[in-house]
């Protein structure tokens, strides 16, 4: 069974824009799943349809077997949303924001109580039980939410950019607490705008671009697609002009620093020796931009308006 | 959703109610007794004495069941705008769509969390009426229904006008051009029977006569309208905008695009 399927999922809003064109997706149980776009590609529209807070025009959601229009309860029952936005009521204290969501659930107070706790402690936040939400740090409340949304233990976890504007240090100390959820046998659908943050976390993409889904498979063939990698160089000793290397694209960005674009088909030991020759002396060498990032960016360049061809569902 | 978690999390919605209105209660509960007690004051004791009987009574003990009820309207309807429209500003109202609760068990979380700060600051009033008269009790049954159904009644009209709300002029336009004019033209301060025909025609339109008058029938004893009439007409009401409420809940009206 499923995590989650939609079928043919449209969405026009009041104003007539056309948010969703269609989608078709698939998300199997216990995977890590990311849905990446640019702004207004039509994520946050997918999960207010798939969490009940926007109304579909057409088309079917389900969620672990169940149907949102026939079983919506059951559904409900089943996801947990983090979103992107802070939702809670900014006067209440941490403690009651918990225990509150998990009553909206019919959980009895003593179990509601235990699992705020659980969860309060798990994510660093026991200490601020008494405090009201308002005073928290941007970080402290994007952990509030996803305590509040594992209050009930759904199977199914989404997170709307849930590290966003979350420091460094923390946001790897969230990455692990989600890696132990998925561990434990939770799904989890991911949107971030931090492509590292995709491709080191999540098995499965989806691709979405004005409304239609661009691309959707595993992590690991898609970054197989990537045809050329950039690399930027640090050299040892300024120069005035770029290398003369055949079967690379180089460019000179300063006068101690080179970019150079790498064919798939080439091997780095070539570029390497080509510069020893030249007498270009390399101390260090990394990514220009992680390869999901360019991926990313050449999907949706090539995804301009009138030019969408949308992609099968596949995993 | 069973029906023991139905109850679980409507109890859920009414004590995070409670708890608002409690934690704020210099906005919510102290203005009221103020104001009420203001009231008693100028227009029951130092007006009242110059004016003499009305209906029977002394006019201390004629306007205090209507500025009672006046409590209950205005505390029930404030309630629910406040704290619905306040949920709806803050994005917390997701909280409750993304569960699993069905609709009615909002709408009547939030209305029984109206009807609980209209009937506290009822009784409150009540209590600091009894500073200044007597006070009877003709028909408890009476003066119960009443209380119990005006207060559901304006917090379904508070949940109503939340719903439609787009920003914070829109919940004080109601309450200020429409609530306050007929609540005050609503037979509190006089009774029916002093004014011209037409007056008193055009008066009978308001439905805030009849719940005044029903209270004060189970209170004092006296009416200037059929009082069971006015119930029915009440609990009518009740049902009609419990209806509408619900239906635009389903539809999602105001709260999703």
């Amino acid at each position: 069974m499923s995590a989650l399927t939609i079928r043919n999922l449209k969405k026009t809003y009041g104003n007539g824009v056309e948010a969703l064109k269609g989608i078709e997706l698939t998300v199997e149980k216990g995977d890590f799943f990311a849905l990446l776009g640019p702004n207004g590609a039509g994520k946050s529209t997918t999960i207010g349809i798939i969490s009940s807070l926007v109304n579909k025009s057409s088309g079917q959601v389900s969620i672990l077997g169940h149907d949102l229009d026939t079983e919506r309860a059951l559904a409900k029952q089943k996801i947990g949303v983090v979103p992107q936005e802070f939702n809670f009521g900014q006067f209440e204290k941490v403690f009651d924001i918990v225990v509150t969501q998990a009553g909206f659930y019919g959980i009895p107070a003593s179990l509601a109580r235990q699992r705020a706790e659980k969860y309060l402690r798990q994510l660093g936040l026991w200490d601020k039980r008494s405090n009201q939400a308002r005073t928290l740090s941007g970080g402290m409340k994007r952990r509030l939410m996803i305590a509040r949304a594992l209050v009930h233990e759904p199977d199914l976890l989404i997170l709307d950019e849930p590290t966003a504007g979350v420091d460094i240090e923390l946001r790897r100390s969230m990455w692990d607490f989600l890696i132990g959820l998925n561990e434990e046998g939770r799904t989890i659908i991911l949107t971030t705008h931090y492509l590292e943050e995709a491709e080191s976390l999540c098995r499965n993409i989806a691709i979405i671009d004005h409304g239609q889904i661009v691309e959707n498979t595993d992590m690991k063939s898609l970054l197989e697609t990537l045809q050329v990698e950039t690399f930027i160089l640090d050299l040892a000793r300024p120069v005035t002009a770029p290398p003369s290397l055949s079967g690379f694209q180089v460019r000179l960005r300063d006068a101690t620093t080179l970019e150079v674009e790498v064919p798939k088909t080439e091997h780095l030991n070539r570029l390497f020796t080509e510069l020893a020759e030249q007498n270009f002396q390399v101390m260090s060498m990394r990514n220009k931009s992680n390869r999901l990032e360019e991926l990313f960016v050449r999907l949706v360049e090539q995804n301009l308006p009138g030019q969408a061809q949308p992609a099968e569902a596949t995993s | 959703m069973s029906g023991y978690q139905q109850w679980v999390a409507f109890c859920t919605i009414v004590i995070k109610e409670i708890r608002r209105f409690t934690r704020i209660w210099p906005q919510t509960l102290l203005p009221p007794a103020i104001t009420m007690t203001l009231y008693f004051v100028i227009f029951g004791n130092l007006v009242g004495q110059r004016i003499g009987d009305m209906g029977g009574f002394d006019y201390m003990q004629y306007i205090v069941p209507g500025l009672i009820m006046m409590s209950v309207i205005t505390n029930s309807y404030g309630n629910v705008v406040s704290s619905f429209f306040s949920t709806k500003f803050q994005h917390s109202i997701e909280e409750m769509l993304v569960s699993p609760m069905p609709n009615y068990v909002i709408l009547t979380g939030f209305v029984v969390g109206g009807m609980a700060r209209g009937m506290a600051v009822g009784l409150i009033v009540s209590l600091l009426s009894l500073f200044f008269t007597h006070l009877s009790m003709q028909h408890l049954w009476i003066t119960v229904s009443v209380v119990v159904m005006t207060s559901a009644l304006f917090s379904l009209g508070g949940f109503l006008n939340a719903l439609f709300a787009r920003n914070f002029d829109d919940i004080s336009i109601i309450p200020n051009f429409v609530l306050t004019p007929l609540t005050y033209l609503g037979g509190v301060f006089y009774s029916l029977d002093l004014l011209p025909d037409f007056w008193r025609a055009v008066t009978l339109v308001n439905p805030i006569v009849y719940m005044v008058n029903a209270f004060r029938y189970g209170v004092l004893g006296v009416s200037d309208v059929n009082v069971y009439a006015s119930l029915a007409a009440i609990l009518a009401f009740v049902v009609v905008f419990f209806a509408l409420s619900l239906w635009l809940l389903n539809r999602g009206t105001g709260i999703r695009s």
